[in-house]
């Protein structure tokens, strides 16, 4: 019988011959921790006693860096001494970093047929470049700093199809809410979602990386985008090493088909306070206190791009904090290339360093009680960005500037 | 881990998410005992404290959603709980929690926060209000984990 591409990859990296349901210990290629999981993986690691597997380690600060306060600069602290002390030269601090997986995007980490471990669950993300990555703990990603390896079980697939022309305002998040909207937020638990069709195809990379950002929110175990040219010019930029593309057999076994036509796909939002809880925007008029461009779902630089499109020349409503935060140091310095810091500084927003910050609630955008937020993140549940009694709305970047401008969820075309 | 639990129980709902377990801003520490302090505190904010060390959680569908953090598990661990039954379970929630030696039970249970539960490992039998249910065994793999106390002992033990 012919394989998923997910059970092709954990069957080489087990050196057996896997299936769905399988148990396998896999050589992971990569590890990456950030500031929040990786205090207690140094722990772990340093409880096994061996000595550590340098190349497969990275180390990406992100959440709550540059620090909110003296307990996360201790946690900061101690991931930045682990990586110092111990040679580990794939760390990547402030100023050079990001958040976690637009970094190990971008520094050539994520490539096909890769496996990558990533203590954090929008690990899923690299899926758009092929790569299986999977989103672990703590304890099991400091195992593999000292083994190099990790228990998995091997995942059904299902399929997504998704063909047809995506209609205008439809970005990635749209599809991603839409699919959202079909599984429900825990209908792909340990699965593997394996996108594909002419609309998936169309899409430029990035958006791609949204689509699988998301795939976390339906429970998935990883995701899965077939290589193609967009990859490949992607990659060329930046991939370190050599990698081997893979891809699902003919014949492979799915757990279940989705087949979407691009044609009912709709600009969307999530409203609280589940990401699954999908209404078509135009549904959807409410007021807002913020809005949030940012994050591992939409924070880079083609999302800044659409954000700052709207922007230009227009003022942000008074009753709004527009906050834009780019997911990437490297993203950072494009936009300022490109002047669109300055678009978006003129127009009222805030432009800010890159962290994680503001999306779980850190800080750098907390929520008071009441207030309600518009947001390109790809979380809204109860208190996730502040007060429990807040509220936050998700959608993709470019309604978040409209909203923004108007000061209640709105849609670009009213601008 | 103990072949038998007796306790009592306290009943959550579906898709109870780890940043309702323990919210991101509390992420400053991993120390078990003042995690739990805030375990469900925006739902539940007085629940943290009535529970008693030997408790079992009882919950809805896809327990433990959202992030990767292992501070939800050790959240529920710093409350002194000995096991958690869910219809089902998040992906990373379970893992985590397998990887730390916590055990965790697929079934559908109805009962009310208060109620009395048995859990015997051994022969996969909970008994509850009377009432008896069975559970799906680990598959060996997993049982060998939790049987270690956790992935750092089992990768010891198993010379990885």
């Amino acid at each position: 019988m012919g394989k998923t591409a997910v059970e092709k990859v954990f069957s080489k990296k087990s050196h057996t011959d896997s299936y769905a349901g399988d148990y396998v210990v896999a050589d992971v290629d990569y590890v990456m921790v950030n500031d929040i999981t990786g205090p207690i993986a140094v722990d772990a690691f340093n409880s096994i006693g061996n000595a550590p597997v340098r190349d497969k380690i990275v180390i990406i600060p992100d959440h709550f860096v540059p620090p909110k306060d003296i307990k996360s600069a201790i946690q900061y602290r101690k991931v930045k001494d682990f990586a110092l002390n111990n040679g580990i030269e794939n760390f990547f601090d402030i100023g050079n970093g990001g958040v976690c997986h637009q970094v190990m995007m971008e520094k050539g980490f994520a490539a096909p047929g890769r496996l990558i471990a990533g203590a954090d669950s929008h690990t899923n993300t690299y899926g758009a470049l092929s790569s299986i990555s999977v989103g672990i703990g703590s304890t099991e990603a400091g195992v593999i700093f000292a083994t190099g390896k990790m228990w998995f079980k091997v995942p059904e697939t299902i399929k997504i199809n998704i063909n047809g022309k995506l209609k205008k305002g439809v970005e990635g998040k749209d599809v991603a809410l839409k699919v959202l909207s079909i599984t429900g937020h825990d209908g792909a638990t340990y699965k593997c979602m394996e996108f594909s069709g002419t609309a998936i195809s169309s899409l430029p990379v990035n958006e791609r990386m949204t689509i699988a950002n998301m795939t976390t929110e339906a429970g998935a175990k990883c995701s899965f985008f077939d290589t193609d040219d967009k990859t490949i010019e992607y990659l060329n930029k930046r991939v370190r090493g050599d990698y081997e593309i893979v891809k699902s057999d003919a014949d492979a076994h799915y757990e279940s088909i989705i087949n979407i036509d691009a044609d009912d796909i709709e600009p969307s939002v999530a409203v609280p306070n589940s990401p699954a809880n999908v209404k078509p925007l135009s549904e959807v008029r409410v007021e807002i206190d913020q809005a949030y461009i940012g994050s591992c779902t939409n924070g880079r630089i083609e999302d800044i791009r659409k954000a700052a499109e709207i922007l230009k020349g227009r003022k942000i409503n008074k009753r709004v904090r527009l906050m834009v935060v780019p997911a990437s140091q490297e993203v950072y310095n494009q936009a300022l290339r490109e002047g669109l810091i300055d678009i978006i500084v003129n127009a009222g927003g805030y432009f800010s360093g890159t962290t994680c910050g503001a999306c779980l609630g850190g800080y750098m955008g907390v929520l008071g009680p009441g207030e309600v937020c518009i947001s390109s993140t790809n979380r809204n549940f109860i208190g996730r960005m502040g007060d429990k009694t807040s509220k936050v709305y998700l959608a993709n970047p470019s309604v978040v500037a409209a909203s923004a401008i108007l000061g209640r969820i709105a849609s670009p075309e009213e601008i | 881990m103990n072949d038998r639990i007796t306790g009592n129980v306290w009943v959550l709902g579906d898709d109870i998410d780890t940043d309702q377990i323990i919210p991101a801003r509390y992420l400053v520490t991993s120390d078990e005992k003042e995690l739990a302090k805030h375990f469900m505190e925006y739902t539940d904010p007085e629940l943290a404290g009535k529970i008693k060390p030997g408790d079992v959680i009882i919950a809805g569908k896809n327990f433990g959603s959202g992030s990767s953090r292992e501070h939800a598990v050790l959240t529920i661990k710093g409350l002194g709980i000995s096991c958690v039954i869910a219809e089902s379970f998040a992906r990373i929630f379970f893992r985590n929690a397998i990887n730390l030696g916590m055990p965790l039970i697929e079934a559908k249970i109805n009962a009310n926060s208060g109620d009395k539960i048995s859990i015997d490992f051994n022969d996969s039998v909970i008994l509850i209000n009377n009432k008896k249910y069975t559970f799906k065994k680990y598959p060996d793999f997993l049982k060998n984990i939790i049987n270690a106390g956790g992935l750092i002992n089992y990768v010891r033990e198993y010379k990885w």
